[in-house]
């Protein structure tokens, strides 16, 4: 079996993350017309954030799927929740590091220095805190009759990008309509592109309901990082290498971890390891 | 530190969460998402 050092695991993650970007967003022709794709596989929910209202999507967006069917119907929908739920318990935040689009674009758009940036944890939390109001929201404000999927409307600066830009543009009878509210929903977008590049995965991190979620099932998925205490020399290189400051040596499963698993290839004793859940008792820490 | 699960939870979950799948898919919200998806929601990309 070939060795893989961070370097190259993080090579393989990035063509994992294009491979999930032109598969999500394969459908080319809607971007030349601005059309957006209708066929079946619209109904099927991926577990990252990405637009449905973007012409080259051919799949929904969980966090869109679910606001809306509770802006309309004022139910919370079993199918978009139990896709959630299964992806959360089956590997936590993974997605994020190595499915999500934006995390992607952060990624790209990330200077070596962005690494080091650390996040206050009040600030952190921003993201919880937008995940109740994605549930709450959407039937407590009612505006004509129906729920206002509020995170959509007034936030989501990766449905700015991948959808409302892109539809703007492209679509003269859509850019009529444009007024404060799209102006406020890119400045939102420009606000994070402008701190992408000082701050890893600064939207991930601060303002991401859908991670927030998968976070808090870091510490009870069946693959999870697992520390062989025996081997573990607390020489701090995993934590030297990991992009949003987890405290690797004192809870490898952080909620602010997105698994992007350098640690694991940074550890000079091989002390680290992302494997399937060990199946003795298990001490479960819940940070945010 | 909180013993929040056994070795179980993490299978009961999973396994809950794609039982609720099938649920959702036989109470008709598959076909509720496809509807939502298939059209563009001004709305929900802050035009409307």
């Amino acid at each position: 079996m070939v060795k893989v050092g961070p370097g190259g695991l993080r090579r393989i993650r990035r063509t994992v993350q294009f491979a999930a970007l032109f598969i999500a967003n394969g459908y080319w022709p809607g971007l030349g017309r601005a059309e957006i794709y209708s066929g079946p596989a619209k109904g099927v929910c991926v577990p990252f954030l990405n637009c449905y209202s973007c012409p080259a999507a051919l799949f929904a967006c969980p966090l869109g799927s679910i606001q809306s069917l509770l802006a309309a119907a004022r139910t919370l929908s079993v199918y978009v929740g139990g896709m959630m739920l299964a992806a959360g318990f089956a590997v936590g935040r993974l997605f994020c590091g190595w499915l999500c689009p934006f995390g992607l674009l952060q990624d790209a758009l990330a200077l070596p220095r962005a690494r080091q940036v650390r996040i206050p944890r009040w600030i952190r939390a921003f993201k919880y805190v937008l995940l109740a109001l994605v549930i709450v929201l959407p039937v407590a404000w009612v505006s004509a009759g129906v729920g206002v999927p509020f995170y959509c409307k007034f936030f989501c600066p990766a449905g700015t990008l991948e959808g409302g830009l892109v539809l703007v543009l492209g679509r003269p009878e859509i850019r009529v309509n444009i007024g404060w509210l799209f102006a406020w929903k890119v400045a939102v977008l420009a606000l994070f592109l402008g701190l992408m590049p000082f701050v890893y995965r600064v939207f991930c991190r601060t303002a991401c309901p859908l991670g927030a979620f998968y976070g808090l099932f870091n510490q009870v998925s069946l693959w999870r990082v697992e520390r062989d205490r025996g081997r573990c020399k607390s020489c701090g290189s995993c934590e030297e290498i990991c992009p949003v400051g987890v405290p690797v040596t004192k809870n490898p499963n952080h909620t602010e971890c997105i698994r992007c698993l350098e640690c694991t290839k940074a550890c000079p004793y091989g002390a680290l390891v992302f494997t399937v859940m060990e199946a003795r008792n298990h001490k479960v820490k819940l940070e945010l | 530190m909180k013993r929040l699960g056994s070795r179980w939870l993490p299978w009961m979950g999973f396994a809950a969460g794609l039982l609720l799948m099938a649920a959702g898919i036989a109470r008709g919200e598959f076909i509720a998402v496809l509807y939502k998806a298939s059209r563009i929601c001004l709305e929900c990309i802050g035009i409307g």
